[in-house]
């Protein structure tokens, strides 16, 4: 197989940090605070990592957006065993309002122009939940898609996927070139080992503008307001159950 | 009574864990046979009685001697106790079965009541109606120590810090917290972090441990390497003495030379000369940037000189410098399922790295594990900079101690060493015990000279005991090393203190527990050994 695997990761904020909102409610604050590679996307590297391992296919490419802070991202994919990396430039105002529309045409452009015939994705980032860009990426190409993927597996030139859904497991086959959106419990992703650390310095990292690729990343959304969950109040304890049913009316739940 | 009737009793009163008879300290499962008990007694009685190294009991120095002639608590004591803590006087059974038995559950006393004072002054009530009374108490906190210094030996009070949990005030100038001796360390932490500071110490047990516990046993902890010990960050102590007097030494002062430094004598008491009510430290700035790497060397000369290496390359970020060996990583991958995240090694290094700039402190690390790997002082290894991966890195060190209680009885020890020679020991031990044992495995605080050296059996046999020691204790007293580090002597070491003190020093021991504690109620049959008049 000569297939090449396009992975996208995507810089977020760690998942263990403590979340502020900007006193002007435009965002949340990112300056200074520890980022890291979205949980989602570490799970989709470690999958095309595997399957290199396999020989299933021949190279990962770890693709980024961002600032030049995503290059830490890609880094850390290359530490993990991608080959080499793609830094897509958008920083400032564009990054800001940079989302899945956006991005999805970023990677259906050099999915491409690399000629991949596999994308691995995360199923959603943990900053904005949207769960979109994989889905929009696949319907841009026109391929089939494989979300919520818990199980991969290619059979003859098709591949097997195993998808959470609500109701269990729905077992699907989808002919290449795909997208397929990585789930929890596709893999548990490795530490990056010190030899691949050092080798990964050396891998390279392409840079490249969303222009050249012919993509336009203006955003046609507006955030208006950006506010944090009402604060939990404090529950009453009460001593008997007739208190109890004295609150509840009051309360006027009774 | 004979010891046949006494244990059969205690067998029948023990339920489903490992029950020692708190006569005799033998550890009596309900399915043991008499006879098993009967040899025991022979062998505890066989050894001769003028050992003065070696204390009441010289075939079995660990074990608790006789009980001493204190009070038994009466229906007028109980009255006493629910007028001044009402709802807070504990005797029923049940509620009092895990504050009588250690976290190792390896003592086991027979406390019937169990106080919980929420202020200094009903400490002070309680102590002084004890000294009166003539009661023994026991002071506790946590309940992490392991020692068996934190549980009754017999029926002595237990008294609980587990209510006086308030911090009265932090200082975000100076860093200087001061809270009371109930604190669960983890709780503090939290408490500081939110505030930019960190606890000076921190230790596996963090989740459990109260502050005063901490001080009582001058606990070291995975920071020591950066932060010091206890006796440099505590600037001041409020204890409550034997006869309820208050000592309120609670200065907040980063120097105050006037006169005798007391609160030294009760940090690292063991809860003997005074009960430890609240405590003033001083507390670092959090780091901005921690990283923690996970390395693997081939054999402990290498470690030995990947710490000069890192000593050198990472002098003052470094945070902390861990070790554990194989055996550490089979039983975590055993028994708590956790994933070596590198290729298997002889010796494993924890190394934590804090300072204030993120970029400095990666460039500095990155530089020292290219010169180790190079130079292949280290065969493998990972790093991480996020909060999850370093917990779970962390948990590879922290959580050793959890894996060994899923193998039967440990055996621990807790020795201080020059670091050329802390392995040997590990070695030595291995070769000395042959297959008596399951385990013997080695991790600890390498940075500080300091080996947890742990052994392991199915059940807890004293033949092995009497192989272990005192063999380990005079192979540490041969390199003039501590018999224990950090843990303290609480019961099952007292009688061993004169392998790491001169007889002048404990003398003198003696006779200021006697000036601060004449009937001797704090904490009896602990830290000091049995001779000591």
């Amino acid at each position: 197989m000569s297939a090449r695997v396009l992975v996208g990761v995507k810089r977020v904020i760690d998942y263990a940090v403590k979340i502020r909102v900007k006193p002007d409610h435009t965002g949340v604050v990112t300056d200074g605070v520890k980022h890291s590679m979205n949980p989602f996307c570490e799970i989709a590297v470690e999958e095309a990592v595997k399957l290199k391992e396999k020989k299933l296919i021949k190279e990962v490419v770890a693709v980024s957006c961002g600032p030049q802070q995503v290059q830490e991202t890609i880094r850390t994919a290359l530490a993990m065993g991608a080959d080499r990396g793609i830094h897509v430039e958008v920083s400032g105002k564009d990054y800001e309002t940079l989302g899945p529309l956006q991005v999805s045409k970023i990677l259906a452009a050099l999915a491409k122009k690399e000629e991949a015939s596999l994308i691995i994705l995360g199923k959603q980032a943990i900053d904005d939940d949207c769960n979109q860009t994989g889905q929009m990426t696949a319907a841009l190409l026109d391929w089939p898609q494989g979300t919520f993927a818990s199980e991969l597996a290619f059979e003859a030139d098709k591949l097997k996927v195993v998808r959470e859904i609500d109701g269990g497991l729905e077992t699907i086959k989808i002919k290449l070139p795909a997208v397929v959106t990585a789930d929890l419990r596709l893999n548990t992703p490795r530490y990056a080992t010190l030899p691949n650390i050092m080798k990964a310095k050396k891998k390279k990292i392409a840079m490249v503008k969303p222009a050249d690729l012919g993509v336009d990343v203006s955003s046609r959304l507006e955030v208006l307001k950006v506010d944090e969950p009402p604060t939990r109040q404090a529950g009453v304890k009460v001593e008997t159950v007739e208190d109890l049913v004295g609150k509840l009316k009051e309360a006027g739940r009774v | 009574m004979g010891l046949f009737q006494k244990c059969t009793r205690l067998s029948l009163r023990s339920s489903y864990m490992w029950s020692v008879c708190p006569q005799y300290s033998i550890a009596v499962t309900a399915r043991e046979t008499p006879d098993r008990a009967l040899i025991v007694h022979w062998t505890q009685h066989r050894g001769v009685h003028n050992s003065r190294q070696l204390g009441a009991n010289p075939a079995n120095p660990s074990a608790a001697p006789p009980r001493l002639p204190f009070s038994r608590v009466t229906q007028e004591d109980l009255s006493f106790f629910r007028a001044l803590l009402p709802g807070r006087t504990i005797t029923d059974p049940d509620l009092l079965k895990s504050s009588n038995v250690d976290w190792l559950k390896t003592v086991q006393g027979s406390s019937d009541v169990l106080l919980r004072p929420k202020t200094t002054e009903e400490v002070s009530q309680i102590l002084r109606y004890c000294n009166e009374r003539n009661l023994a108490v026991c002071p506790q906190g946590g309940n992490t120590g392991l020692v068996g210094g934190s549980v009754p030996v017999f029926d002595e009070i237990i008294l609980s810090t587990s209510l006086m949990n308030q911090v009265f005030a932090f200082d975000n100038i100076s860093g200087i917290l001061t809270c009371q001796a109930g604190c669960v360390l983890e709780n503090l932490s939290h408490y500081l972090e939110e505030r930019d500071f960190i606890m000076p110490l921190d230790l596996g047990a963090k989740g459990s441990c109260h502050i005063g516990g901490n001080v009582s046993t001058n606990a070291g902890g995975l920071r020591l390497l950066r932060y010091g010990s206890l006796r440099g960050t505590v600037l001041g102590l409020e204890v409550v003495l034997a006869d309820g007097r208050v000592l309120n030494c609670l200065a907040t002062l980063r120097k105050d030379n006037t006169g005798y430094d007391l609160k030294q004598l009760f940090i690292g008491s063991e809860g003997t000369l005074g009960v430890i009510t609240a405590v003033s430290i001083l507390c670092p700035r959090k780091p901005k940037a921690v990283n923690v790497a996970f390395l693997g060397c081939s054999s402990f000369q290498q470690l030995l000189e990947t710490f000069q290496c890192c000593r050198g390359m990472l002098g003052e970020i470094l945070s902390a410098f861990e070790f554990l060996d194989a055996s550490c990583m089979n039983l975590l991958e055993k028994h708590l399922k956790l994933t070596n995240p590198i290729t298997e090694c002889p010796f494993y290094i924890v190394i934590e790295t804090a300072g204030s700039n993120a970029t400095h402190d990666e460039e500095k690390l990155h530089q020292f594990l290219e010169e180790v790997m190079t130079s292949s002082l280290v065969t493998d290894g990972t790093v991480a900079t996020e909060a999850t991966k370093i917990k779970a890195l962390w948990s590879l060190r922290e959580r050793v101690t959890e894996a060994l209680t899923h193998e039967g009885y440990t055996y621990k020890y807790d020795i201080s060493l020059p670091v050329e020679k802390i392995y040997d020991l590990v070695q030595d031990m291995r070769r000395h015990l042959g297959g008596m044992a399951k385990n013997v495995v080695g991790y600890g605080h390498v940075g500080d000279g300091n080996l947890h050296l742990n052994i392991t059996s199915p059940s807890k046999d004293f033949a092995l005991l009497a192989a272990i020691e005192p063999y380990v204790y005079e192979w540490t007293s041969q390199w003039k090393g501590s018999i224990s580090a950090e843990h303290g002597l609480g019961l099952k070491k007292r009688n061993y203190i004169y392998y790491s003190k001169p007889s002048e020093a404990v003398a003198l021991m003696g006779s200021i527990k006697a000036m601060l504690d004449p009937k001797g109620i704090l904490n009896p049959y602990k830290t000091l050994p049995d001779n000591i008049n």
